[in-house]
């Protein structure tokens, strides 16, 4: 392809090597021009400083150097911090933000690696939600024991989510119908479920669009709780479903890098005709992987209403579709994908207090962009080169005989 | 002839690709009313010096002579119309548009609104002409491969080429249509056409070229001898470089007992068509049954058929006196059912994973690789370590991806995995297609030690000198049925064509 | 009811269904187009908020709403060249990059579009046909640009050169180039289009079919048009069918609240209107269901080049 207004022409070459930084180096690059970009949407927004926003949004998600030396020191002594919630609010705040874009990350990591694209974690999280909700309130009696009622919402919320992920497995393992159209649209059918028991039907307290506040036992103990043993964790938010996301990713990487299920996955993902052609049965595999995908963000939904404590009308929508980017962005490896939905929670709470809105999504489709952009770099080698006669040297010539 | 003048030239060509000198600095021309031949093994770079001259690539040295004038090619479409016309090996053409449509593909005029009927008539006239016939309304994809190849040429023909460039127009064929297709080309030439022949066949260069010139490895070893005056065994030596043998040697073996059996198999193709309308055939231990035919007639479905990758619609086959059918655990048979699939990359292996990873590919789930749900890593290295050593498969590494390996390479992994279940039976699908010399003779030389071992093989080729060479018996297949069966040996090879194009032969 | 209202109200559901399904073909038939030429584009979400974002806010500024038209419709087509330039000349993944289109649409269309949220303009003119009651002329426009322009776009396909060039390049990408079309120019012009369609769409949203702009103002409706390209099988003409149904359903909801229907009326019961709004998105997957059964059946298939990237030389070497 040649590059107007020069001699040059672009030549690709396909790659005989692998470097791995290369992966790493694409997600850094991804960030700092999604950076870049969003700066300059800011000031066509009318922010007056594009820099200082990033600063307020990294204070805002990772808190600063002084306030964790402060949290550290105040942890060590079992004493108070000196600036209270700041020390380590932020990074509670972001590892509660970043619990469910982790599980919902690793849902569409896990349909990814078989190139199924599970675009619908989000209705299956909103599922999960609902159902984790159905037996915290409705079913389970308010003075079940606490642990008893968390694992309860959790296999409720599982398969729920199961149950929604299946339907598009079905469909594309009997049927062969693009799986990115049917999870999308249950998307929009969860949403609109949601509402309809949430806002305008029976789940509604009078006019509050919501299910009130759960029993205390229907949700997450937080770190505050236990302030009374150890004054630094007063006001701190972090729960154990952050514990939760990482204990999936493990289980996730053992089961792609260790398991002959996960050999299957990875035959399957690569090339379905050599799985078909090995003998694996590939419409078991579609049910199976969109099934456990389903559980996954339906745990996502369950663990976000016993954090939120009650379930409303305004249950976040997205979170199942920055769960893609998380996936893409750890290039389908599931213990990146911890390291980049702490980047991501930070990110979203950081730009939570930002006007105007939408800034996150913006930045996560850059990233999104970047990162997809330079796979080319992981299979190709690009060169510019005089687009005129080239002289051969051949001393350079790899096989001259 | 030898006073006609040059219709082109071409001077010094070089290109490269990453790895390989295609072209280092190739002459090349050919005169008006000729057939020049352009001899080569795969991957000697007649390809691509004819896509240099079909506009497609660009040297990066040399210059190019058309009727007299220096010309630089920018495009196919720079080609055509300095009149020189490319017929590739996979044709050109767009199978869901009719024959009309493709004719008027990629022309100027008209410019906006297309009269098909008119080019419909224009291109039935110069069918005429040339006896090329086809019906220009057909769809492409329900055409035969032998009428795609004549609406190629009439495609050339009607945006006026004046040279031919056809890349082994004859792998495909009968060799009832190889004869039409000859008397197609002498037809032109006498109208003043010039026409490049590129193959490895001798055979057929002796017979139809009037010149020829060889390629080995990107350089010219032998430039416009004449056909003539030269014999097989010297072109075949310009051509490889080495003396090559036109016979494999192979024991005598006395066939075994039945190890597959199909009676009246029936299956329908991609297009729910019928492909295979009742097989019926033994095949025993130590015996290679090669299967002829013309591309398309069922030979794929056939190999699919018997593999498990497509049901049968109808009919019976029996391996090691055990039914197969829907019921059957394909994956709990494959290490004795071993499979060379046409398609290496895109089938065979998993491009994405490694040599190790593909190694186990069927038997991940078998001891010793198999340790309860998990995987056994070093069990997969070690056996992976075994076959790269065993079969020489050239690799940086065995946790290379194994995209990265070249073609022959590939398919000594491929071969080397199969063999390692040590199988009874082994179906073989186009083993040695695109390979170098030196690949083809070690593919060749695996298959005719499994049949020592007690194997019994199906190879599936289109290369009839490949399956005359190897095979025990032959059986022809057209429209889905074996027509004919023979002993190789002392087949008849004009009966052995008739076959492949449907005519009912005697026994 | 008498039946002259009875008839009159069937006639309003009917312009209604005519009316709301437009911005969904117009986006459809871009697609279509663009898929012919073998790059998907899941962007079209993004691209109609983006379209029917700027459009408004142009509407807004100006008073313009012809302008809003040319400006939503320019804007979608800027976002779609940011899919052709990777999807294209970087060969990166179709489904990443049209998610990514996706994202980055929604984001921009929020932030640039917070000022104009609940913003109203005045109503357009408005002209009086006798059943109809009173509709505007900027629906009536819209409506016969897409009945127009959907029959046009059939014609063009597949009874024109350029048209010949698309199939072409979708079906047999390698056998184009090799008589000199350019598949990376092609393919290029129909993303654009394909672009330039979704922003017109989004436009039309926000400008005529239900003015003004909130986030999200789609919902949905761009994966909608992903999906009836599919049950169209890539046919513009059935496209047109295809997308007036779905139009209809959306307007059921809001037609169903008439008060002068008093047994099926939603105005009393908001759940049943919840339920109602799933429909569109239940029934695309439902029609999907009965495509594949034809689709099996007829063996209509996809662009044989669809989402594949095309790499000039790499199989002749």
């Amino acid at each position: 392809m040649k590059i107007p207004g020069t001699s040059y022409q672009m030549r690709v070459e396909t790659r005989l090597d692998n470097p791995g930084w290369m992966g790493a180096a694409s997600a850094v690059l991804g960030i700092i021009l999604a950076l870049i970009v969003g700066g300059i949407v800011l000031r066509a927004a009318g922010a007056t400083d594009p820099i200082g926003t990033y600063q307020e949004i990294f204070k805002e998600g990772y808190g600063t150097p002084a306030d964790w030396q402060a949290g550290f020191h105040a942890l060590l002594t079992n004493g108070d911090c000196p600036r209270g919630l700041l020390c380590f609010g932020p990074i509670s705040d972001t590892l509660v933000k970043a619990a469910p874009i982790l599980l919902t990350g690793l849902a569409c990591l896990l349909a990814f690696r078989m190139k199924l694209w599970n675009i619908g974690a989000d209705g299956q999280m909103f599922l999960g939600g609902l159902a984790a909700t159905a037996v915290a309130v409705f079913i389970m009696p308010k003075d079940t024991d606490r642990s008893l009622m968390l694992i309860l919402m959790a296999i409720a919320g599982s398969l729920a989510g199961l149950a929604y992920g299946l339907i598009p497995g079905f469909l594309k393992a009997r049927l062969n119908i693009n799986e990115i159209i049917t999870t999308l649209m249950l998307n929009y059918v969860a949403y609109k479920l949601l509402e309809y028991f949430v806002v305008v039907g029976p789940w509604s307290i009078g006019d509050f669009e919501s299910t009130g506040p759960f029993p205390k036992t229907a949700t997450w103990p937080r770190l505050t709780e236990f302030a009374k043993s150890v004054p630094i964790f007063a006001g701190l938010t972090a729960h154990p479903g952050i514990l939760l996301g990482i204990g999936v990713a493990i289980i996730l990487a053992w089961i792609f890098y260790k398991s002959q299920w996960g050999y299957q996955i990875r035959v399957i993902g690569d090339n379905p005709r050599a799985a078909k052609y090995a003998g694996i049965d590939l419409p078991r595999n579609i049910l199976l992987v969109m099934g456990l995908s389903g559980a996954i963000a339906g745990l996502a939904g369950m663990n976000e209403v016993a954090a939120l404590r009650e379930l409303n009308g305004r249950f976040q929508r997205g979170l199942g579709f920055t769960g893609v980017i998380v996936a893409w962005l750890a290039r389908l490896n599931p213990l990146a994908a911890i390291l980049v939905s702490i980047l991501f929670g930070g990110l979203m709470v950081g730009t939570q207090l930002i006007q105007p809105q939408g800034i996150s999504a913006m930045l996560q489709g850059v990233i999104l962009f970047v990162v997809v952009g330079t796979e080319l770099l992981f299979r190709y080698r690009i060169k510019l080169e005089k687009a005129e006669q080239i002289v051969i040297n051949k001393a350079e010539a790899p096989h001259d005989k | 002839m030898s006073e006609s003048p040059n219709s082109f030239e071409m001077r010094g060509i070089v290109k490269r690709f990453p790895g390989v000198f295609a072209n280092d600095h190739v002459d090349f021309s050919c005169k008006v009313g000729e057939v020049h031949a352009l001899l080569g093994e795969n991957g000697a770079g007649k390809s691509t010096l004819m896509n240099v001259l079909a506009g497609l690539y660009r040297p990066e040295a040399g210059e190019l002579v058309i009727g007299g004038k220096q010309v630089t090619l920018h495009s196919p479409q720079d080609a055509i119309a300095n009149g020189v016309g490319m017929i590739h090996q996979h044709f050109m053409l767009v199978p869901s548009h009719s024959v009309a449509e493709n004719m008027v593909l990629g022309l100027n005029k008209p410019r906006f609104f297309l009269n098909l009927s008119q080019v419909e008539e224009q291109v039935a006239a110069l069918a005429k002409q040339y006896d090329l016939n086809v019906n220009p309304r057909a769809k492409i994809w329900e055409l035969s491969v032998g009428e795609q190849q004549r609406v190629e040429v009439l495609k050339m023909l009607f945006r006026g080429a004046k040279i031919l460039i056809m890349d082994e127009p004859t792998a495909v064929l009968t060799p009832q249509e190889v004869e039409a297709l000859f008397r197609t080309l002498r037809e032109m030439t006498s109208q003043g056409h010039s026409i490049v022949f590129i193959s490895h066949k001798l055979d057929e260069v002796v017979a139809i070229a009037d010149r020829v010139t060889v390629l080995r490895k990107g350089k010219i070893t032998a430039s416009g001898v004449s056909a003539k005056g030269s014999t097989k065994a010297q072109l075949a030596r310009l051509m490889v470089g080495r003396e090559i043998l036109f016979q494999i040697e192979k024991k005598k073996m006395e066939p075994g007992k039945i190890i597959l059996e199909t009676k009246n198999l029936q299956a329908d193709n991609d297009r729910a068509l019928p492909a295979l309308r009742g097989v019926s055939m033994q095949l025993r231990a130590g015996e290679i049954l090669g299967v002829a035919g013309v591309a398309g007639n069922g030979q794929r479905e056939l190999a699919e058929v018997l593999t498990g990758l497509r049901n049968s619609t109808g009919g019976e086959m029996i391996f090691d006196q055990v039914a197969l059918g829907p019921h059957t655990n394909w994956r709990e048979i494959g290490q004795r059912l071993a499979h060379i699939p046409e398609d290496r990359s895109a089938v065979g292996s998993v491009p994405g994973l490694s040599v190790a990873e593909n190694s186990i590919l069927k038997c991940f789930n078998l001891t010793p690789i198999a340790k309860g749900w998990s995987i056994d890593a070093a069990a997969m290295q070690k056996k992976a370590v075994k076959l790269v050593d065993e079969y020489q498969i050239a690799t940086a590494s065995i946790q290379t991806p194994v995209r990265m390996l070249s073609g022959g390479n590939l398919q000594k992994l491929i071969l080397a995995r199969e063999i390692s279940g040590g199988p009874s039976l082994m179906i073989a699908v186009h083993p040695t297609r695109g390979l170098d010399v030196g690949a083809t003779e070690a593919v060749h030389k695996l298959l005719i030690k499994q049949r020592e071992s007690g194997a019994a093989i199906m190879l599936i080729s289109e290369d009839l000198d490949e399956l005359l060479s190897l095979s025990d018996r032959l059986a022809v297949m057209y429209e889905g049925k074996i027509v004919g069966e023979m002993p190789a040996e002392g087949a008849d090879i004009q009966r052995i064509g008739l076959m492949m194009a449907g005519t009912k032969v005697e026994a | 009811m008498t039946s002259e209202a009875l008839f009159s109200l069937a006639l309003t559901i009917i312009f209604g269904a005519l009316v709301s399904g437009t911005p969904l073909l117009f986006a459809t038939l871009g697609e279509i187009l663009a898929e012919r030429s073998g790059v998907m584009n899941l962007g079209i979400e993004g691209m109609m908020l983006v379209g029917a974002m700027s459009g408004f806010a142009t509407w807004f500024n100006t008073g313009n709403i012809w302008l809003g038209f040319l400006v939503g419709t320019l804007f979608g087509g800027l976002l779609s060249l940011l899919h052709a330039y990777i999807t294209i000349t970087l060969r990166a993944d179709q489904v990443v990059s049209g998610l990514a289109v996706t994202f980055l649409g929604t984001g921009l269309s929020s932030i640039l579009g917070a000022a104009y949220v609940g913003k109203k303009v005045p109503t357009p003119n408005t002209i009086i046909v006798p059943i109809l009651n009173r509709i505007s002329l900027q629906e009536v426009t819209v409506v016969l640009i897409g009945l127009v322009v959907a029959p046009l776009i059939w014609y063009y396909l597949n009874r024109t050169r350029p048209g010949l060039n698309l199939r072409s390049v979708g079906e047999y990408p390698s056998a184009a180039d090799s008589l000199g079309i350019n598949v990376y120019r092609i393919r290029y012009m129909y993303v654009i289009f394909g672009g330039l369609m979704a922003g017109l769409g989004g436009s039309a949203m926000s400008l005529v079919t239900d003015p003004g702009w909130v986030d999200g103002k789609t919902s949905g409706m761009g994966w909608i048009a992903v999906g009836l390209v599919i049950f169209a099988s890539w046919d513009p003409l059935r496209g047109l069918w295809v997308a007036y149904f779905f139009g209809l359903l959306r307007r059921l909801p809001l037609d169903l609240q008439n008060p002068a229907l008093p047994l099926i009326s939603t105005a009393n019961n908001p759940s049943i209107g919840r339920v109602m709004d799933m429909l569109p998105y239940l029934a695309t997957i439902f029609i999907l269901i009965l495509g594949s059964r034809e689709a099996m059946r007829k063996r209509l298939g996809a662009p044989a080049a669809l989402g594949n990237p095309y790499i000039r030389g790499e199989r002749g070497l």
